[in-house]
């Protein structure tokens, strides 16, 4: 298949295979998963890293920038909402965390600005900036911290109404409301006229303007609705996994492994953001364990984690030659070839093959 | 199928019958650089008129619809809509004002079905916040819900049912000249800038497509300035012909007055110069 052959088609499954992916979260996870270490090693960074996920999936596979500052807008979040709790304890929780994620979009704004003037992988490098101020700005004005210099600082505990949220559980289910309610609104909002006009921009932007798309308009606020979801996850990372506010934690390289996520997982829609976080993260666990497992420590440690390197660099080459809609194409494409095909269906093939 | 009836025999009584001026331009002039594409050009649009504008391959056609579109932005001289001169805005603008476009190239959104291309032209139509479709208010799921009938209503008109939800990109040529038409249908603008609708496409599509144009222009009363290289389909379909050669224009009037003009000859068939 061309790379052109696409994405709409399968936007609508978004929507249910999210529906059943939460279901089971919500239903069957508590009932199966009984250790700590499932829910705060894995299960909660990756609904955290999911989320940014779709935010970068919003700018870049719908609305078509390529912006490289995903991990900039997380420590956005994550530092306005500690100084929120610090300085608003009397705020509700789920409202600071609401702030944070406004206040990562406002700088999603300004370094959205570029993507007015410059595309491609020029824009990427432009955004880079956001990547580097942030983490600049927390590191050199002492208020961001606290002034704090242990440099080791504890994120504050999670209270909503006057319940405490502090084990890993407790934080799981957090972490799971609130990516369900802000993906649910992602894929309402990629199925709708607002995701239209960013795919209108991304496939053909001089048609989109003259179908009276303001460009202005609609590149900010993808970048501004992108860098909202990397804020609320960036807090959500740092309360619930990190549980203390470091900025290296935030630096390029998480970036980088967020844009992977969204490639390998399939540009354009909700569901890669999902899939591609899971292989990211789950890929150095499953090979961590075949190497001690398997190999009774046999194999070095450190040619483990190249190994890791290796592949995921393989992975990019051999999806963006074979499979540019990544890995949630891949999966449709298998469940197309599984189903038995209704006899309407072939009718349409062979219309389109005439 | 009654094809021929429909391009062949001129309507007797039109529903929107030719009126006023509904676009000025002014002694336009466009350069790129040291090359003129478009030199004092002044012409005008009737309102309800389906108006032609031929001329030689780089004759400035493209480029003149690209200086009312807002693409371009000519260096001198002005265009006026409805008496309103459009200035230096940008094209999103000019869609807000009424007038819509096709593109020479195909400007189709590939990745996107054909009924989300079409979806993309009721942009106008739609003013839902993000935030509102986002939580799918009331308010904006009636809206999507009305467009969409819209546009399955045009989908209709132009017989592309039975694609609706194949990407473009995988369709075939003509048939995406017509998905861009649905799409600048689907604006409901006042007029249409085509330019050139029917390249590329056989003697059969061609005649679907004029019986489109004759039809949106007769119901709707939409005017319409399409840029044609078949002569034929020019002579049956337009009111008025503008003829551009060397980004000048050398004819304007109906088509067998333009038909008659020797400078009109002499540019197509090409004449020796002193």
């Amino acid at each position: 298949m061309k790379p052109s052959t696409v994405f709409m088609s399968y936007t609508r499954n978004d929507l249910t295979n999210f529906v059943i992916l939460m279901g089971l979260g919500f239903a069957v996870v508590p009932f199966v998963v009984q250790t700590d270490y499932w829910y705060s090693s894995i299960l909660i960074p990756w609904l955290c890293l999911s989320l940014a996920a779709v935010g970068q999936q919003i700018v870049m596979g719908y609305a078509g920038q390529l912006a490289l500052g995903a991990a900039g807008f997380m420590a956005a979040g994550a530092f306005a909402l500690f100084n929120l709790e610090l300085r608003l304890p009397f705020m509700p929780f789920p409202f600071n965390l609401m702030i944070s994620g406004l206040i990562a979009a406002f700088f999603g704004i300004i370094f959205g600005l570029p993507s007015l003037r410059v595309r491609g992988i020029y824009l990427m490098v432009a955004t880079l900036a956001a990547q580097f101020f942030i983490i600049w700005m927390i590191d050199k004005f002492g208020w961001f911290k606290n002034y704090d210099t242990s440099g080791i600082i504890t994120a504050q505990d999670i209270v909503i109404f006057g319940r405490e949220f502090t084990s890993p559980f407790e934080m799981y289910l957090v972490v799971l409301v609130t990516v369900t309610v802000l993906t649910v609104l992602a894929i309402n909002m990629t199925r709708g006229s607002t995701g239209r006009n960013w795919m209108a921009v991304r496939d053909m932007d001089i048609a989109a303007e003259s179908m009276g798309i303001s460009l202005l308009r609609t590149k900010l606020q993808a970048f501004a609705i992108s860098a909202f979801f990397c804020g609320v996850a960036g807090a959500l990372f740092a309360f619930t996994y990190l549980k203390s506010m470091e900025p290296v934690a935030f630096d390029i390289k998480l970036s980088f492994r967020i844009l992977f996520m969204v490639i390998l997982g399939g540009l354009g829609t909700i569901n890669g953001a999902f899939i591609g976080a899971a292989f990211i993260l789950l890929f150095p666990v499953v090979l961590n364990t075949l190497g001690n497992g398997v190999f009774h420590g046999m194999i070095d440690a450190t040619i483990i984690s190249s190994i890791e390197l290796v592949v995921f660099g393989v992975l990019i080459i051999v999806f963006m030659i074979y499979e540019p809609l990544g890995m949630a194409k891949l999966w449709d494409s298998i469940k197309a070839k599984l189903a038995p095909q209704s006899t309407l269906e072939q009718a349409q093939e062979k219309q389109q093959r005439l | 199928m009654n094809i021929e009836q429909n391009t062949d025999v001129v309507v007797p009584a039109r529903n929107f019958p030719v009126g006023g001026s509904i676009l000025e331009v002014k002694n336009i002039s466009l350069s790129f650089g040291g090359v003129n594409a478009i030199t004092d050009t002044s012409f005008k649009v009737l309102e309800h008129e389906i108006r032609a504008i031929i001329g030689p391959n780089g004759a400035g056609k493209s480029s003149l619809l690209n200086c009312i579109n807002g693409i371009y932005r000519p260096q001198e001289g002005t265009i006026s809509f409805r008496g309103k001169p459009l200035g230096r805005i940008s094209p999103n603008i000019v869609a807000q004002i009424g007038i819509s476009r096709t593109f020479q190239n195909l400007a189709l959104f590939k990745r996107m079905s054909v009924l989300d291309n079409i979806l993309v032209g009721r942009k106008l139509h739609m003013s839902s916040s993000f935030l509102s479709v986002a939580v799918q208010l009331p308010s904006a799921m009636r809206e999507e819900r009305k467009n969409r009938e819209k546009c399955e209503e045009i989908i209709q008109f132009l017989e592309i049912a039975h694609i609706r939800d194949t990407p473009v990109g995988k369709l075939p040529y003509g048939l995406q000249k017509k998905v861009e038409l649905g799409r600048a249908l689907a604006t409901e603008a006042e007029m249409l800038l085509l330019d050139e609708p029917m390249a590329g496409m056989n003697v059969e599509e061609k005649r679907d497509m004029c019986r489109f144009i004759l039809k949106v222009n007769d119901e709707l009363g939409t005017t319409m300035v399409l840029i044609e290289h078949d002569m034929g389909v020019v002579m049956d379909i337009s009111d008025n012909v503008v003829v551009l050669d060397y980004g000048k224009i050398i004819g304007d009037g109906p088509p067998d007055e333009v038909r008659a003009n020797q400078e009109v000859i002499d540019a197509y068939l090409g004449v020796a110069h002193d």
